[in-house]
């Protein structure tokens, strides 16, 4: 059973679709090409939440569906949660 | 494809309604109690109280008596009685629903007091329910509908599964030639360039582009930070939704991947013809499908995350949720469950085929979550302070 979604391919963050634990190695899955992708956690992820799946430094683009939805305020580490805490709106 | 049948009302003017409902409508906050009290003395009459009509002007008056007329008009609606204050404005409201063609009439308080205006109101809310009640659904096409889309207490489970649900029913009805609509043009903000792609022809994206402008900018300058807190809200952020653009992406899933919007229309202003049509919108749930009601919509399909349980008291709102927390935890409120899609057990499309059901069901009948528990949220959208 898959543990979270990828919208696309140029995605660096993916979608946990279950309560991921920290320290699993999830299961993922490309939603466009429908390839499958794993995951060591760092972070707990909850269910809705993001998961780095690059490591990303203060400034770089966050990609979700194929675009921009944000800068880096803190750096992520692949396997980490993203949330507010790390990721800001580039509006507004 | 071939076009469901459903059971519907088929009004006057032509239009399919799904309810059969006798409004009981007040001009203004002054006259709810009298509607609240004939609604009470005629069983099975519907009263929608609300809180202005009053001192408004310019354009936020004509958006009022927009969404009033609006309402009364809906083809949901058989027949409707409306009080006001005093007799002028009221007159203005009934001969705006008077144009459909159905029954309506109005009666103003001055000079009669509320005991008089209530037994004089209640006396034609009777006959109005007695010739609704014998009205008959009759057969009626699916793509006879206008229906609206909107989502709302939104999370990430919404852009992976029920907006996407909802935008492939939305392709599907297009494509049999419904009328359909989305809008919530604060929440296109970071996908507003790819929602103006998706216009008909460059001028209709262009007239997008001005309508988010003009409210982006009001935005910006009543703004005191970064409206953290608001825009995603706090609900949004629990279910793991970070910033306006990763919302706007996911809501802009709910208008599918074909279909292309053929015009914008001024908040509760009526589709000029079929397919899919923008409205100017807040993105609050029950300002937004109070403007749809008011433009005609007869059913609503609102994919929700964290849980909104929003109603409307003349428009069916459909619910779906891909949360499993929610469908579990608040399943009272959800009309249809598509978690299985994140588990791999159901792909889109039989998710929208299964929607595209519930909305036949829906609109041969069947009452909604949000109707079997009351919920009947009617509120006025204002543009500014009144005089």
């Amino acid at each position: 059973m898959i543990q979270f979604l990828v919208h696309e391919r140029s995605d660096n963050v993916g979608v946990a679709t279950v309560d991921i634990k920290a320290g699993e190695v999830a299961k993922g899955l490309f939603m466009d090409t429908q390839a499958p992708v794993k995951v060591r956690a760092l972070t707990a992820i909850p269910l809705g939440h993001k998961v780095g799946l690059r490591d990303l430094k203060m400034g770089d683009t966050v990609i979700k569906y194929g675009h921009d939805i944000g800068r880096v305020t803190a750096t992520i580490q692949v396997g980490e949660h993203v949330h507010i805490h790390n990721l800001r709106t580039k509006r507004w | 494809m071939n076009t469901p049948k459903i059971l519907g009302y088929r009004r006057e003017n032509g239009r399919v309604g799904v309810r059969n409902h006798v409004v009981i409508l007040p001009l203004d906050d002054l006259s709810n109690a009298a509607c609240e009290a004939v609604a009470n003395n005629i069983k099975g009459t519907l009263a929608i109280p609300h809180p202005y009509g009053w001192l408004q002007f310019g354009e936020d008056l004509a958006l009022f008596f927009r969404t009033i007329i609006g309402a009364g008009a809906n083809p949901n609606v058989a027949a409707v009685v409306v009080i006001g204050i005093e007799p002028e404005w009221t007159e203005r409201v009934v001969s705006g629903i008077a144009q459909t063609g159905k029954p309506v009439k109005g009666f103003a308080i001055e000079r009669h007091g509320d005991l008089q205006t209530i037994a004089e109101a209640s006396r034609q809310a009777k006959e109005y329910l007695q010739r609704a009640s014998e009205l008959q659904r009759t057969e009626c096409s699916l793509d006879e509908l206008y229906i609206s889309v909107k989502c709302g207490e939104s999370d990430t489970t919404s852009g992976l599964a029920s907006n996407p649900t909802v935008g492939n029913a939305i392709d599907k009805l297009v494509a049999m030639g419904a009328t359909t609509s989305f809008g919530e043009t604060s929440e296109i903000t970071g996908a507003e360039l790819v929602c103006k792609e998706r216009a008909a022809t460059p001028a209709v994206g262009e007239a997008f582009m001005k309508a988010w402008t003009a409210y982006n900018d009001l935005i910006v300058s009543h703004k005191t930070d970064d409206l953290s807190g608001s825009q995603p809200t706090q609900g949004n952020i629990r279910g793991g939704l970070t910033t306006i653009e990763e919302k706007a992406f996911g809501n802009l899933q709910k208008i599918g991947k074909q279909a292309r919007y053929v015009g914008v229309l001024k908040p509760a202003e009526a589709p000029r013809g079929k397919g899919l049509w923008f409205m100017d919108t807040s993105s609050a749930a029950a300002e937004a499908v109070t403007l749809w009601a008011a433009s005609g919509a007869v059913v609503h399909l609102f994919p929700t995350g964290q849980g909104n349980v929003i109603g409307n008291p003349i428009l069916p709102v459909i619910k779906l949720s891909a949360n499993p927390i929610t469908c579990q935890t608040m399943s009272e409120h959800i009309d249809l469950d598509v978690s299985a899609i994140l588990r791999g057990e159901m792909t889109l499309d039989q998710a929208g085929d299964k929607l595209l059901d519930l909305i036949v069901r829906t609109a041969n009948g069947r009452l909604t979550a949000a109707e079997a528990l009351g919920h009947r949220e009617f509120v006025l959208t204002k543009l500014f302070i009144s005089a």
